[in-house]
């Protein structure tokens, strides 16, 4: 008897399932799938970069994780971690935008909602962006726009290819007409990236909408999305409002941008270093040692459950 | 008819003066019923709702600017073009999704003797016009035929004039399934690449993600009551109050308004406009407007290409507010 079953007879026997069910999962060391409700141990859904085995729904996933997940040990080197964003509109809804932000980063342990940083991609030098969700639903301010512009022009000038990971709600409503403005700004940099012939290619991860969407999301060269996530401009409830109507199921997920061609390909998160590493390959014509092109060669804690 | 029409749309804000102008049509059939000549108390209450407006005018919150900005008959862009352009050859189409936007107009003027471009967002003039125009949001076609325009411009050495003003880029079925969201990043990024001067103007309400999708430029000014926002502050309310009420509030904190705008410069230049609101004297709007323009082209077409690039990236460089801690 597996584990699993264990766990379903005793529920099944159990007085109260529901109470059954609290005790079942005590925190941290199982995890229930939001889709599908199975039960995984939480560390082989680590080992699977927070993929269901069951029914490979992508769970969300970090930003600290999810840059131990797409570069080589040990060659990750952070860039602007001394940045913090400032209430510079004095916001203030339900709570200040200040005190927002300090609960947010004591919470979290992040200053702002993305880190950037140079790493290595099975051996190929990128510049990598990595937004986080955790961080007033990856928001994009004043740091956002300021660190992802900055790692564009580092990029740029080092003559490297760009990844931006992308997971947010949009612009940052609490920094105004600033947060709008990273939009342009960041934009304005990937111009540049652009023209020196560079290789930008932004991942898609659930959700992307609203200014994320209409700036650095959709100006990928290349734009890889994981399955099933949300990707849309418009949120669905907004889209809901002005049309009275019911939306197709599939409607702004990942699998309907890409059939309207707003998405480049879909691929799983256990496939993605090793998508993007052979993407960036082919964009070096004059990099084709059995190093590069042998992609099985990824250290042993990418080779995933899915992939066996 | 035709007086009748015209007659002034009063805003919540101005709501003492819609008390009034009850007050006016009530007094007026309680004498009709009765027969009496009340002309003297109309008068009376005519008079206390003009010195209202003057006074409610010259101290607006931004919530009540964003009523202004808003203002069925605030001057639209083809009004401005038809004010400030000697010539004018409306152009149509983004070569693509089969349709033509109306809600995004553009095409080839004459100002002063210069062929400019001259885009911008088209609200209706009245409830039909609204339909067709789609109450100016602008659709995936209509920023692409915006793009489309402007690198027609480039390419003919005429310098691009962008007249922002939309609640917001159309959110609809049809918009998402034809990338709404690609058509805006695009046209910011491919903005910094044009090498004529470009000035973007937010001639009444500036809605987010697409006002910017035509506002990249050398220079953005405003006018005095126009508003320029990340998101209308109902939604902002809606979702960070929970409460579509409190939009007044979000108006507030939101900092949309010209004068804010400028401190946090995002804003090149604040545009006057005349007591009541640009509605209430538009040629005279439409002159100030033109003025402002003539200026900035004359600075603009002193910079070489290169220049003019270099000074668009930094302008947006520079946006943003943070702190570097040290170690």
């Amino acid at each position: 008897m597996s584990l699993f079953d264990w766990f379903a007879n005793r529920q099944k026997s159990g007085p109260s399932a529901k109470s059954l069910h609290e005790r079942e999962v005590p925190d941290g060391l199982w995890h229930k799938c939001e889709s599908c409700g199975v039960l995984t141990y939480a560390k082989d859904l680590h080992l699977n970069q927070m993929v269901c085995p069951e029914c490979q729904h992508h769970h969300r996933v970090n930003s600290d994780e999810r840059i131990t997940q797409l570069t080589d040990r040990q060659t990750w080197q952070p860039m602007d971690q001394h940045l913090r964003p400032v209430d510079s509109l004095d916001f203030q809804d339900r709570k200040s935008y200040g005190d927002r932000i300090r609960d947010t980063q004591a919470k979290t342990g992040l200053s702002d909602a993305v880190q950037t940083g140079l790493g290595q991609l099975n051996g190929l030098p990128v510049a990598l962006g990595v937004m986080d969700f955790r961080f007033m639903g990856g928001s994009m301010g004043s740091v956002v726009g300021e660190k992802l512009t900055r790692l564009i022009e580092r990029a740029t000038r080092e003559r490297v290819p760009v990844i931006i990971v992308c997971a947010s709600v949009g612009a940052r409503m609490q920094e105004g007409m600033l947060s709008l403005s990273q939009m342009a700004k960041i934009a304005a940099a990937l111009e540049r990236h652009q023209e020196a012939r560079l290789l930008y290619m932004p991942v898609l991860s659930h959700p992307t909408t609203g200014g994320v969407t209409a700036s650095f999301a959709m100006l990928g060269d290349i734009i890889i999305a994981e399955p099933n996530a949300t990707i849309g401009f418009a949120g669905r409830r907004v889209v809901e409002q002005t049309l009275r109507e019911k939306l197709p199921d599939d409607f702004q997920t990942s699998e309907y941008m890409l059939n309207h061609g707003f998405v480049d390909i879909i691929v799983p998160r256990t496939q993605l270093k090793k998508t993007l590493a052979q993407l960036i390959c082919l964009h070096q014509p004059h990099i084709h040692t059995p190093r590069f092109v042998n992609l099985s060669s990824a250290p042993q804690s990418l080779v995933t459950a899915s992939s066996d | 008819m035709a007086t009748k029409e015209r007659r002034p749309i009063l805003l919540d804000f101005e709501k003492p003066l819609a008390e009034l102008e009850k007050r006016i049509i009530q007094v007026h059939a309680l004498a009709e019923e009765n027969d009496v000549d009340v002309s003297a108390q109309i008068h009376q209450l005519e008079d206390r709702a003009a010195q209202l407006r003057q006074e409610i005018f010259s101290s607006l919150t931004p919530a009540q600017r964003l009523q202004v900005a808003r203002h069925p008959r605030r001057p639209s862009t083809l009004d401005y073009v038809q004010a400030i352009s000697d010539e004018w050859v409306e152009l149509h189409g983004d070569r693509g999704t089969g349709t033509d936007d109306p809600a995004l107009v553009g095409g080839i003027a004459r100002l002063e003797g210069q062929p400019v471009m001259i885009l911008g967002h088209q609200k209706g003039r009245d409830t039909k016009d609204n339909v067709l125009r789609n109450f100016g949001m602008a659709s995936p076609g209509g920023y692409r035929k915006a793009m489309r325009l402007m690198n027609h411009a480039n390419r003919f050495g005429m310098p691009i004039i962008t007249l922002i003003d939309t609640p917001g880029a159309w959110a609809g079925l049809e918009a998402e399934r034809l990338g709404q969201g690609e058509a805006i990043a695009y046209n910011l990024r491919e903005m910094f690449r044009l090498d004529v001067p470009i000035i973007c103007t937010v001639i009444g309400e500036g809605g987010s993600g697409g006002a910017l999708g035509i506002g990249v430029g050398d220079r953005l000014m405003m006018f005095e009551h126009s508003v320029y926002t990340v998101a209308s502050p109902e939604a902002c309310a809606a979702i960070l109050w929970k409460d579509a009420s409190k939009s007044a509030e979000a108006a507030e904190a939101l900092r949309i308004t010209a004068t804010d705008l400028l401190e946090l410069s995002i804003l090149d230049q604040i545009l006057p406009e005349p007591i009541g609101g640009a509605h209430s004297a538009p040629l005279q709007t439409a002159q100030t407007l033109k003025q402002a323009l003539l200026d900035n082209l004359y600075e603009l077409n002193q910079m070489t290409n290169e220049q003019r690039r270099d000074h668009r990236y930094q302008k947006f460089r520079r946006i943003g507010k943070f702190v570097e801690v040290s170690a």
